[in-house]
């Protein structure tokens, strides 16, 4: 946290801020997780048995029912992540960059 | 039913619903209202070319021939989709901070512009879409294909029809893809086209499947049992497999040209990734959602042999529903013109900015402002290209014989694309990757993934049978589908592992021994830190540039109107109201950015430093601007030099002037000494001699005794009066020393006899003779001048009862310290530091010197390079006299 120029009137501020900021933090860690959660869930079938040589493997519609609900899962939260994170692709204080289109 | 017919209508009237809608998209986005086609929806949509018609037919064929592994093929994607934040985001920024035309233009601008690099993409991007495309042909000539059969016309040729369909769809990407130039203008028609289309063939799929749950299952219970007691009813899923197709397909996602189109150079705000990192495997997931109950149901209903690949359209069409078949029919023909529009157009940018203009460029010579319209040159060259790779996507066609399964064909594209990951990721992520080490890399992973997955792919036409079975000569751990001996591995898996694994390995290796140019840094410092500064790299240092040739240039490459309104708005910018800019670095840069949407960085740099006069950046341009920074520092620092010179100066002005302001106030102090010295004498000169004159009667006796005083005084006048002649000449330095060679004890036998010659009661003095035997080369005279002084010093100052002079001659390193010192009280503190100075005497009422004795010593051992100084630790008065190391050692 930067100190603001602010004196004795702005002293819970900052406070206030350093728990924002490190809860900002903390989501992002948790966005870089989520692919890396993703890709083990979805390995979780190559523990499965496999159909052939007259043993039993996984039932198809259990598998597609763990498949889809893991993929539906990650989109929910990783829509969660985007409504929380909106706002924070430019550092703050940086004014939204809304037409760049121009020739900048 | 009269289904061929209307089928050929249908078609034509859906991609005539499609111009209209591109062609009203574009005019809406020229009028500036097109807010909603900027939405993310659009945007979301858009992406969903990744799925083709292998997804919307091959899907259900790869489901009833392998279960669940289809569904790998959208995990890829949607788990890069879910880590956006990582890699999606950083592509997005890059591609829009450098406004890269695709992905050939990414990787060759991040490895220094290097256009050999952009070509080497081009070629694999080109070759590994051409299987791809092929699929497109294929899918749709099957669902044509599906129709003649029902209507079981004569005359049916499936080659004829696939090239109908080649050629129909080179039309349409040409129309729609090349209308307008720069690719960074974005394609808001296609791109909303598309979004339609995906739409259309989402629906397609959600409807079929809709009707085969709950139309002929009848319910989702019934459909989950019917799933498992069919063939593909457990899970059957080759580990390998699924690792690596997942891996494929979400390296593929992000390399793919088609997909980097509408991802990264279609994407109008960063922001819509946020919505798409959710709704695009939200898409993926409604799609997948039935393909295995369409494929289940398909595989119980359909005859044995029906190929699984078109049950989306057997299947309703065996229970009767042609309008879902014609629905569905419209979905998959969606999915194949959309993805062969968008490749196209991504391919034909490609192939045009990195292999026909360039070419085009050196053949031209003399640069691009001479003649020639650039602009039409670049159209041709699109469209050509649009030709050409429909062309060869039929030829594939053709060879492979067009029975391969749409899966298989799909996979050998995505590993032939994929190929491109290494030099990607590489470049987002590590400043220390190389264009050699890009280009090595790229090399190994396309050359292994020829050998083992496309050669073979293709069949017998173009690699014997033997070789496959026994590798080329006989050897046998050269085989293409067990390289190094490793056999049983699923060709996929075995060809993914090789050719990545090998790209990756040598690229990294290459990177870490090759060294990069100056742009190749500049460029790897401005991709991999692009969050901390998005402006471009330097490039231009336009003095030279003539804006009239850049105006010129940027008409033909731009359009009229357009290069106009820019030159102004750069004009404006400046400030400048009439009249072309200066050609200033930020305006070449900005031009050369927008010449880069156009024609593609390389080209465009090219074309900028032809009329710049080459002077894009080089090496020599680099040094030239460090030489020209190391003069900067040069110059200023030897303006500091000269400014603490002159602070010396000044300091030294100032002490100067404090000294003569002290030598003055010495010079007064010493004028009244003098005059008060020599007042004394006189005045007992001129009182005795006017006694002698006035007094009558002095008796002989009186006037012997007051003449003895008057000269006495006159002695003692002249004896001042030789001191300071003696002093100002010493201190003149108007001396001449009159050097001789001796020993130091004659010089101190001399110096004791004169001092003490005719004495009373002469001091006593103590010596060490031994230690006196060392020769001196000086001036004997003046250094027995000190001698005596200082003995007549001690002589007369000596306060002891029994006075004694102790000289002792020691060795100080080379320099020879004579030391007197006598048994008296010595020199109070408080005047030693006066001793030395002219008119300092200790003693006032011991008359007998004018107190210039030692000045002068001071002043004479100065002169002969030696020293003298008052021992002030000593109990009796003690001198130190520091002489010069001579050639003293020779006589012992």
């Amino acid at each position: 946290m930067t100190t603001g120029p602010g004196e004795d009137t702005r002293v819970t501020p900052p406070i206030f801020l350093e728990r924002q900021s490190y809860r900002r933090r903390r989501l992002l860690d948790a966005a870089r997780l989520l692919p890396i959660m993703g890709a083990a869930l979805f390995a979780v079938p190559l523990l499965w048995p496999r159909a052939g040589g007259g043993a039993d493997g996984v039932p198809t519609s259990s598998a597609i029912l763990y498949i889809f609900s893991v993929w539906a899962g990650l989109i929910v939260v990783n829509a969660a992540f985007g409504r929380l994170t909106r706002g924070m692709n430019q550092p703050p204080g940086r004014p939204e960059e809304t037409d760049r289109d121009g020739d900048a | 039913m009269a289904t061929f017919n209307l089928l050929v209508a249908v078609s034509l009237a859906y991609v005539a619903l499609l111009f209209g809608v591109a062609f009203a998209a574009d005019r809406l986005a020229a009028t500036g209202r097109s807010t909603w086609l900027r939405s993310p929806l659009v945007y979301t949509l858009s992406l969903s070319i990744y799925c083709t018609a292998w997804t919307f037919y091959g899907a259900v064929g790869y489901a009833a021939r392998s279960g669940l592994e289809f569904v790998t093929i959208y995990l890829g994607p949607t788990l890069v989709m879910v880590g956006w934040w990582w890699g999606l985001r950083k592509l997005v920024r890059v591609g829009r901070s450098q406004r890269v035309t695709s992905i050939a233009d990414l990787i060759s601008s991040r490895y220094g512009k290097s256009n050999l690099l952009a070509i080497c993409v081009t070629v694999l991007a080109v070759l590994g879409i051409t299987p791809y495309i092929s699929l497109q042909l294929q899918s749709i000539t099957l669902s044509f294909s599906i129709f003649f059969q029902e209507t079981d016309l004569q005359g049916f040729s499936e080659t004829r029809l696939v090239l109908w369909v080649a050629a129909g769809l080179a039309v349409f990407a040409i129309l729609f893809g090349t209308r307008n130039l720069d690719a960074n203008e974005r394609h808001h028609g296609v791109v909303t086209a598309v979004a339609l289309e995906a739409v259309v063939k989402l629906v397609a799929l959600l409807a079929v499947g809709i009707f085969v749950v709950w139309g002929v299952a009848g319910g989702i219970g019934p459909t989950l049992a019917r799933i498992d007691a069919s063939p593909i009813g457990q899970w059957q899923v080759n580990g390998g497999r699924w690792a690596a197709i997942t891996f494929l397909s979400a390296a593929a996602f992000v390399c793919l040209p088609r997909m980097f189109q509408v991802m990264v150079v279609e994407n109008d705000d960063e922001r819509h990734l946020r919505t798409a990192a959710w709704a695009f495997p939200l898409y993926m997931l409604l799609i997948s959602l039935f393909v295995v109950p369409i494929a289940a149901i398909g595989l119980k209903l359909m005859p044995d042999g029906a190929n699984p690949d078109l049950f989306v359209l057997t299947v309703p069409l065996s229970q009767g529903r042609d309008g879902l078949a014609m629905l569905s029919f419209l979905g998959g023909f969606s999915s194949a013109t959309s993805m062969v529009i968008v490749a196209a157009m991504a391919l034909s940018t490609m192939v045009s900015n990195h292999l026909v203009m360039p070419i085009w460029l050196s053949r031209r010579g003399g640069g691009a402002s001479v003649s020639g319209d650039v602009r039409h040159i670049v159209l041709v060259s699109r469209r050509v290209a649009i030709g050409v790779i429909m062309a060869l996507g039929y030829f594939y066609f053709e060879l492979s014989g067009g029975g391969s399964a749409l899966a298989s064909i799909g996979l050998i594209s995505f590993t032939g694309i994929a190929q491109i990951l290494p030099a990607l990721v590489g470049g987002l992520f590590w400043r220390g990757a190389t264009r050699t080490g890009a280009l090595a890399g790229l090399m190994a992973g396309f050359g292994l993934w020829v050998y083992t997955m496309l050669l073979p792919g293709i069949g017998s036409g173009l690699i014997p049978a033997s070789v496959i079975d026994a590798g080329p000569f006989g050897i046998g751990w050269l085989r293409p589908q067990a390289l190094f001996g490793i056999e049983g591995m699923d060709p996929t898996v075995h060809a993914v592992m090789w050719s990545l694994s090998l790209n990756a390995a040598t690229f990294s290796l290459v990177s870490l021994l090759t060294f990069p140019s100056p742009l190749e840094r500049l460029q790897g410092a401005q991709f991999v830190n692009v969050f901390d500064h998005s402006a471009g790299p330097r490039g231009w240092t336009g003095s030279v540039a003539q804006s009239e040739d850049l105006m010129i240039m940027s008409q033909r490459i731009m359009g009229g109107r357009e290069a106009q309104a820019f030159f102004r708005e750069e004009a404006a910018r400046q400030g400048i109201h009439a009249g072309l800019p200066e050609p200033t670095p930020a305006f070449l840069e900005r031009l050369e950015r927008k010449l880069a949407g156009s024609v593609g960085a390389a080209t465009a740099h090219a074309m900028i430093g032809q009329i710049v006069g080459g002077s894009s950046v080089s090496v020599e341009d680099l040094l030239a601007v460090a030489d020209e920074s190391a003069q900067l520092m040069e110059y200023s620092s030897r303006l500091e030099a000269k400014s603490a010179e002159l602070t010396r100066t000044a300091a030294k002005l100032r002490e100067a002037n404090e000294k003569l302001l002290q030598i003055s106030q010495q010079k007064d102090a010493f004028l009244s000494q003098v005059s008060h010295e020599l007042r004394t004498p006189m005045t007992s000169i001129r009182a005795f001699s006017e006694i002698l004159r006035d007094t009558e009667g002095l008796t002989a006796e009186e006037q012997t005794r007051y003449a003895d005083i008057i000269h006495e005084e006159a002695l003692r006048l002249t004896r001042l009066l030789d001191d300071l002649l003696d002093l100002s000449v010493l201190e003149n330095g108007e001396v001449s020393l009159n050097l001789g060679t001796g020993t130091l004890a004659e010089v101190l036998d001399r110096a004791v006899s004169t001092a003490l010659s005719g004495l009373e009661r002469p001091i006593e003095v103590r010596r060490r003779r031994s230690a006196e035997n060392i020769v001196l080369h000086t001036d004997l005279g003046r250094l027995a001048q000190v001698f005596i002084n200082l003995i007549s010093n001690a002589q007369k100052y000596c306060d002891a009862p029994r006075p004694e002079l102790v000289i002792a001659v020691h060795d100080l390193k080379g320099r020879i310290a004579v030391d007197f010192i006598d048994n008296g009280s010595g020199v109070p503190p408080e005047a030693q530091k006066m001793v030395f100075e002219k008119f300092a005497r200790v003693v006032h009422d011991k008359a007998g010197g004018a107190g210039l004795g030692l000045a002068i010593c001071r002043e004479i051992m100065h002169r002969l390079d030696g020293e003298i100084s008052y021992l002030p630790d000593r109990s009796g008065g003690a001198f130190r006299v520091i002489l010069p190391a001579a050639v003293e050692m020779a006589a012992q």
